[in-house]
């Protein structure tokens, strides 16, 4: 039988307020454990919750960026459950009124765009953190407090493919309006996905599993993978789906069974009695809405409108807002689009993987990459002088006309000093000239290999070639 | 005589002609708590050591404002740091505060010193105070009988003479309800006025702090000191300061009462009517008017009331589960073990109870037929009150159906309990501010309480009006003889 | 008719994290049907048309700036904490 497959999926993303949701602790990633919270975040007998107002702008900004309606009044309420990473033993979360409902994200697989709906996006507080010491569990309450969207998708998602497209485009969408770093590392984006399958042509969904652990883009994309096959595997052979909670497991890319839910939890919301609701106007909505900045969408056609930068240029650079902002300020200091382009998309994401480093943390500027391309494209250095000076600018900063006239680096393409080095090679590789003429044309790249060593890569290549060429006729 | 047989203002001025000093009232307060606290067992801890050398401190640095100095117990379900906060439950038994409410931060900025806590029902879920974990407050008027509840303690302590004030929280009458068992004076504010920070919540959406007194214009001054909005607690209110006491002229000529036909109905005592008969006449001599009127939806409101408080509980109840403070049961095999053991022996039946109850009308399925019924009728509770107050200024009736019963009488049936409470619940469900004052006594000479309840935010005109009663009468000058 | 079942009480016991005796299973029965039998007078009232009241007084919109300040000690978090490690509190084990 042939199953259609039908993914949705819940993101978690941590606002990066500097006091959390309710109380005026930090909420900084990375302290001691139990140092950056209040008697609010430790639920204590008494406290009160009082609404953080830039985490609901964060909220709104967030459901604006990803086309959601934003409510004209928005409220929260609790969400009964014990749990150790919860103090009080409920969630201050939404349930009917949201922030914001029914957007959409775009996205591009193979070649085709495909909108993705949103179903809700709402504000709540993120809850504290665990880890397993042996016969006991330990609780660090840092992380309890701070802001937190949750965005639903609809089930619109049909592959896994899709499945990280969607992520990487709510990504830097999210990245884009500055309210969450989203660092999986870190935990800033949490994501759990819901798969189902159907045989191609029905209408109603089948019994969906839901997985967690997913710790990274790849990660969600395996493990749908992984549970896809699963689930048409035992319905194929005639068995049926539970709906349960699976895990992934790293180690082995599969899904393990967590829990089996037992109908739906019992969550006991109900309209928070600490807080009061927001009523959000439309002076608040346009003032939020005239700080976020251009998308990833609109920047993308516009690299290839005003710069003429082919498509997969475009998407890939203005996936980061870093990169792409890197890139066009790069442009404004001058460098050729394509040029800043194809550096932005080569040597610099490769330099900066190997050396585990953001493009902050090195002395890499717009106008030091900008300096330097323009002294490629003028024909000033070579393309591999170029690399040797991007190494230089890289690491340790400064004009990369200066490093050039410093460090000697100029492009020979004077004829006659280029002469000089093309007869060199030519006196001490005799049988180089003979295979030439007898039409071994690989012969010049040998000959040119000689005089780039020689002229400690400063000379000219296409010069040389031509040069080379002439004085071989004269020989 | 007592001390605190004086008003403020008489003491204060004593202050003032140094016939008595700041230690010298503290040393009264704990006088006379060595002296009756045995019998009433109002207080539950003490804060001696700490109280008398602010008392010391305060001598020293002279009087700052009408509160400087003098002695008061607080309802042990508000917390105060460095001294120990139990809201009367064995889950909490050992929890030491490491912050203070914000009615605390206030007092201590107006000067009264913290003689101790003050017995209530446990989470003050009761109307009897039997519901401590700990000890069973008696009524200072006949030991054989309770003190009212929950602040039970607050108002028997007050009565005994062991302090001259106290604070109570009132969810459902539990500042009203035992001040009119104990015969003192009693106000549960505005919803807002007065800020919960630090209160341990039981109802959220109905619980308010207020302070208990021997007379109204103790009380008034007391108010003053207590409200304001809190940046703290979203629900307080920002409305204008003002002066309550300065509003205490004892005139109420053309004051439109009005009388509620279901407070002085069906199980209300004859008694206890003919009091309030009684004391709208004073009313009248004084130049009032009365009328009577209905609240169409009074009979509805124990049950509106123990729905909506009971699901609150539940949800506000479930942060004792022995992880972060409090009490842990131990030998538990896992964590919901864990969880179910210290609950099951930290509470106290009637908070599992309420908790019970609670959890089901939240649970999936029941919502809209329990807790949200209950919602909507208050609102419709929350109307009459507004209908009413369109053309009457206060509303007056008893505080309770009958004086104090005794202790263990009906603590086993808590329909019955929770019926204690039928006149005092609508006034929390509407927001409204409720004082009790005394008004009589009933045969086997108990006190009675008059009930004036005011508009939202008209705690002025209520004090107005309970203050000319007061002084048109001499029952708040009677006293219990311990 | 009741209006609840023993099995019920027990879920809802659960529900609670309240470790509950057979006995008490069937007091609280009794005692919560009661309670719930009063409680359902309020279905003699129609209230198709009315709005819930979750706050009295009719406030919006209170919010606080987004300024931080330290948070509290650590040995003030765990002042009170019955059990604890490496300045964290301890549980039993969350993997079951």
């Amino acid at each position: 039988m042939q199953f259609e497959t039908v993914i949705g999926l819940e993101v978690h993303v941590e606002l990066k307020t500097n006091s959390k949701i309710f109380s005026s602790a930090p909420a900084h990633f990375g302290a001691e454990p139990n140092t950056n919270t209040t008697v609010i975040d430790l639920g204590y007998p008494g406290v009160l919750p009082v609404m953080n107002e830039k985490a609901v702008e964060f909220a709104m900004k967030a459901a604006m960026a990803i086309n959601c309606e934003i409510a004209e009044e928005t409220k929260w309420d609790r969400k009964n459950y014990f749990y150790p990473d919860n103090p009080k033993a409920y969630q201050i979360s939404q349930y009917d009124k949201p922030v914001g409902e029914n957007g959409w994200v775009e996205i591009e697989v193979n070649g085709e765009t495909k909108r993705i709906g949103i179903t809700r996006l709402h504000l709540e507080e993120d809850a504290g953190k665990l880890t397993h010491a042996g016969k006991h569990s330990l609780c660090d309450y840092n992380r309890q407090g701070t802001p937190l969207v949750e965005i639903v998708s609809e089930p619109d998602i049909r592959t896994p493919e899709e499945a990280y497209a969607f992520l990487e485009k709510l990504k830097a969408i999210i990245q884009y309006t500055e309210v969450s770093d989203c660092k999986m590392e870190e935990g800033s984006l949490r994501c759990d996905a819901n798969i189902s399958l159907r045989p191609v042509g029905q209408k109603e969904f089948g019994t969906k599993t839901e997985l967690k652990n997913l710790n990274s883009f790849n990660f969600v994309r395996k493990g749908l993978e992984y549970e896809e096959k699963r689930q048409a595997d035992v319905l194929s052979s005639g068995g049926t789906i539970d709906q349960e909670t699976r895990r992934f497991d790293e180690a082995t890319g599969k899904t393990l069974l967590m829990r089996v839910k037992e109908g739906s939890d019992d969550y006991r919301y109900f309209p928070e009695p600490d807080l009061l609701s927001v009523i959000i106007d439309d002076e608040w909505k346009e003032r939020v809405r005239a700080s976020i900045p251009e998308l990833p969408d609109a920047r993308k056609k516009r690299y290839m409108e005003e710069l003429g930068l082919p498509a997969h240029d475009a998407k890939i650079l203005t996936m980061s807002k870093d990169i792409a902002d890197f890139f066009e300020a790069t442009v404004a200091a001058g460098a050729a689009a394509k040029l800043a382009s194809n550096w932005m998309m080569g040597e610099v994401p490769a330099y900066l993987n190997a050396e585990s480093k953001e493009l902050a943390q090195t002395k890499l500027t717009p106008e030091n990459l900008a300096g330097m391309i323009k002294l490629l494209e003028e024909g000033t250095i070579s393309s591999k002088i170029a690399k040797t000076v991007f190494k230089e600018i890289i690491e340790n900063g400064g004009d990369a006309e200066a490093i050039v006239k410093e460090k000697g680096l100029v492009q020979i393409s004077d004829e006659s000093a280029l002469l000089k080095f093309v007869n060199d090679a030519l006196d001490a590789n005799p049988q180089s000239i003979a295979d030439f003429k007898e039409g071994k044309k690989k012969a010049i790249g040998f000959l040119v290999g000689q005089i780039m060593k020689a002229s400690k890569g400063q000379a000219n290549p296409q010069a040389i070639n031509k040069l080379l060429v002439e004085e071989i006729q004269k020989r | 005589m007592s001390l605190f047989d004086h008003k403020l203002t008489e003491i204060q001025s004593m202050i003032d002609k140094k016939e008595v000093s700041i230690p010298d009232l503290v040393d009264e307060s704990f006088k006379r708590i060595a002296a009756v606290d045995g019998d009433v067992k109002a207080f539950l801890a003490l804060d001696e050591e700490r109280a008398r050398k602010q008392a010391e401190e305060a001598q020293g640095a002279g009087k700052t404002g009408i509160l400087s100095g003098i002695p008061i117990g607080i309802k042990d379900n508000i917390v105060t740091k460095g001294l120990r906060t139990t809201a009367a439950s064995q889950i909490l038994h050992n929890f030491d505060p490491i912050y203070d409410a914000t009615v605390v931060n206030k007092l201590r900025e107006a000067g009264t010193i913290t003689v101790g806590k003050l017995n209530m029902d446990e989470f003050a879920m009761g109307s009897s105070t039997e519901n401590s974990s700990f000890q069973k407050t008696r009524n200072p008027w006949n030991l054989a009988h309770v003190p009212g509840g929950s602040s039970g303690g607050s108002a028997a302590a007050v009565a005994a003479g062991e302090v001259p004030f106290s604070l109570g929280s009132d969810t459902g009458g539990s500042i009203r309800q035992p001040a009119s068992f104990c015969g003192v004076v009693g106000m549960k504010p505005t919803y807002g006025r007065v800020s919960r920070f630090g209160l341990i919540a039981f109802a959220s959406s109905l619980d308010q702090i207020g302070p208990i007194t021997r007379n109204v214009e103790d009380n008034a001054h007391l108010l003053e000191a207590l409200a304001g909005v809190d940046p703290y607690d979203s629900t307080s209110a920002n409305v204008p300061a003002e002066s309550f006491a300065a509003g205490l002229t004892g005139d109420i000529k053309g004051l439109r009462i009005a009388v509620p036909k279901e407070y002085l109905g069906e199980g209300v005592s004859e008694e206890v009517r003919q009091s309030v008969l009684a004391a709208l006449k004073v009313l009248e001599g004084l130049g009032a008017t009365w009328e009577e009127v209905s609240l169409p939806h009074s009979k509805y409101g124990v049950a509106t009331y123990y729905l909506l408080a009971s699901s609150e509980a539940s949800s506000n109840l479930a942060r004792f589960d022995g992880i972060r403070y409090g009490y842990r049961a131990e030998g538990a095999e896992n964590l919901i073990d864990l969880y179910k053991k210290t609950r099951a022996e930290g509470f106290g039946d009637e908070v599992k109870r309420r908790i019970m109850l609670g959890t089901f009308a939240l649970s999936s399925g029941y919502y809209d037929a329990y807790y949200k019924k209950a919602q909507q009728v208050r609102t419709l509770i929350k109307k009459d009150f507004e209908d009413v107050f369109a053309s009457y200024d206060v509303i007056i009736g008893p505080t309770t159906p009958t004086p104090a019963f005794k202790i263990g009488e009906i603590i086993d049936d808590p329909l019955t309990m929770y019926a204690n409470d039928i006149l005092t619940i609508p006034v929390n469900l509407a927001g409204v501010p409720g004082i009790s004052v005394p008004c009589g006594f009933a045969e086997n000479g108990l006190p009675l309480g008059l009930q004036i309840i005011g508009r939202h935010f008209d705690e002025k005109n209520v004090y107005r009006v309970a203050h000319a009663y007061e002084q048109a009468t001499d029952f708040h000058k009677e006293k219990p003889k311990l | 008719m009741t209006r609840i079942s023993e099995e019920q009480v027990r879920h809802v016991a659960h529900l609670a994290r309240l470790a509950i005796t057979d006995e008490e299973v069937h007091t609280f029965t009794e005692q919560l049907d009661a309670i719930i039998t009063f409680a359902e007078q309020l279905n003699e009232l129609d209230t198709s048309n009315v709005q819930p009241t979750s706050h009295v007084l009719n406030m919006k919109n209170v919010l606080r700036k987004d300024e931080s300040a330290p948070g509290l000690d650590r040995e003030e978090v765990l002042k009170n904490a019955p059990d604890q490690q490496d300045g964290q509190i301890r549980v039993p084990s969350i993997i079951e």
